[in-house]
């Protein structure tokens, strides 16, 4: 059995857990193109190597970022969002109410 | 014990030639080199000499002809997906897998079962529905059946209530068919060496060399190789060499397990799939069980086996085949698949002028040999994409425009 340590929980059961891909900043979809809009919904690097990737754990649905080799099928690391974003991440930055 | 036919091997000394010549020395430059030995790419090859009179080609592998998910699938040959786009597409392929065996002078053991496809909630039973009368408005033999033929069918199958998932009903696919997958890659291997193409094995791409917004050369282990067209045919690898050439690409690479039984006396001639169970199951000419599921729950560059994927297959076969409890699983193994957002390939044009690709090809690759090799050669030879690739286009994601093929075997209903 796969483990896989949660930030929050601990060891647990990999399958306890749902990939959500290639973490990537949004772009601003106020002002991107449609070309750049489609990009980040469907375009992936798909790197053979070390990649950096939501997770969750869905039981308690704790959302958090793990490294690992695409290769090995090793997890490197898994830490908490708040070692990437310290701020809020603003989705409407052209000022319009969210 | 036949003696006579024993003695007759012997005494007239029958002798099986290999099927592939010598691989000829590599030269400097082609019209069109193919990336990937698989099936797709030999097909591709076969149809670029025999229909198009091309054979100044190569073909390119980093390990051995059909070693990649040409050798690992499970084989099945069906027409009944969801959409128009779809089912024209792949029912041409079948079209031409009936004949194949004819036209490759070889023996792909192409052996028609009958398919079903069960569904166990009321949701799977619409869209059986939906799925059936797409197929028979297009000419393809489909239609939703009932326990009762069900059980006519395929005595075999658990249709008890008192399962966690009964069935309720089944789309009938009469063509749907198995053939043996590496018969089909030494096939067109054979025709395309016999009419001229080069098939270099053990020959890594390593880089691109684009000018121009145009292909000009394939760099490899074994030096550069100039060419006119270039065809990437990589399934498992699709990302990397994209990446090489410029481009990205909306697959994420993900393995897909499978596994055979020990070898059973033959009992089960239908092929059996359910979606909502994730398992599809056929028994081989050797008497194996061949069993695959859903793909696995994250990407990976790696073909390692989990206990995960043979736990969950194993529930769900015996759910559907109880008397199965003391059958071992012989081999297990795994390929790694393309998958798309909306669970169709990708073909035709890139970015990179006289660039194309055949990707995308995540649990529905197989079937789709012939017709990819016919039509992509056919873009190859015309510079002009055909119709029944065009919903399959790269561009498809920069105007959203997606498939949305829900007929493919990875997919729940």
């Amino acid at each position: 059995m796969k483990l896989m340590h949660c930030p929050l929980n601990g060891p647990r059961n990999i399958s306890e857990f749902v990939c959500h891909g290639e973490v990537v900043a949004p772009p601003d979809h106020a002002r991107c193109t449609d070309a750049e809009w489609a990009a980040y919904v469907f375009l992936h690097d798909n790197q053979a190597g070390v990649v950096r990737e939501w997770w969750m754990h869905v039981p308690t649905a704790y959302w958090f970022i793990a490294e690992r080799d695409t290769r090995s099928d090793q997890i490197l690391r898994t830490y908490r969002a708040s070692e990437m974003y310290s701020a809020r991440l603003d989705l409407a930055p052209n000022g319009r109410a969210t | 014990m036949p003696f006579g036919l024993l003695l007759s091997g012997l005494v007239n000394g029958a002798r099986v030639g290999p099927v592939l010549p010598p691989a000829p020395d590599l030269k400097d430059a082609y019209d069109v080199v193919i990336i990937g030995g698989g099936g797709h790419g030999l097909a591709t090859a076969y149809y670029l000499v025999h229909d198009w009179g091309i054979s100044n080609v190569a073909v390119l592998d980093k390990g051995y002809l059909g070693g990649g998910n040409t050798g690992r699938n499970t084989a099945i040959i069906r027409s009944n997906y969801l959409t128009p786009e779809g089912v024209r597409f792949y029912d041409e392929s079948v079209r031409l897998f009936q004949g194949l065996s004819n036209e490759l002078d070889f023996n792909i053991l192409y052996s028609e079962r009958g398919h079903l496809t069960l569904a166990h909630t009321d949701a799977a039973v619409r869209t059986m529905r939906w799925r059936a009368e797409v197929n028979k408005h297009l000419g393809v033999d489909s239609e939703l059946i009932f326990p009762d033929e069900i059980g006519r069918l395929c005595p075999e199958l658990n249709l008890s209530e008192d399962v966690r998932y009964p069935i309720l009903a089944a789309l009938y696919h009469g063509p749907g068919a198995i053939a043996r997958h590496d018969a089909v890659a030494w096939g067109y291997a054979a025709q395309a060496a016999r009419r001229g193409v080069h098939l270099h094995q053990l020959t890594e791409v390593t880089g691109l060399e684009i000018a121009g917004g145009r292909i000009r050369a394939v760099l490899t282990n074994r030096g550069r190789i100039g060419c006119g067209h270039a065809i990437q045919a990589v399934a498992g690898s699709s990302s990397l060499l994209a990446a090489m050439a410029g481009f990205r690409l909306p697959i994420r690479t993900v393995p897909l397990q499978a596994c055979v039984s020990q070898p059973l006396k033959p009992f089960l001639d239908l092929i059996v799939v359910s979606g909502s169970l994730h398992v599809y199951v056929s028994q081989s000419d050797r008497g194996e069980l061949v069993m695959g599921g859903s793909t696995d729950p994250y990407a990976l560059y790696s073909s390692r086996s989990t206990l995960d994927f043979k736990e969950s297959l194993m529930a769900h076969m015996l759910e559907l085949f109880p008397f199965l409890a003391e059958v071992k699983v012989l081999r297990q193994w795994a390929g790694m698949a393309d998958m798309t957002p909306d669970f169709a390939p990708i073909l035709g044009a890139t970015p990179v002028a006289n660039y194309w690709i055949d990707a995308g090809w995540g649990t529905w690759g197989f079937k789709a040999t012939p017709v990819c090799g016919k039509r992509m050669a056919e873009a190859v030879g015309t510079g002009k994409v055909p119709g029944v690739l065009a919903p399959f286009a790269l561009a498809r994601f920069d105007d959203f425009r997606l498939v949305g093929e829900k007929g493919a075997a990875s997919v729940g209903h």
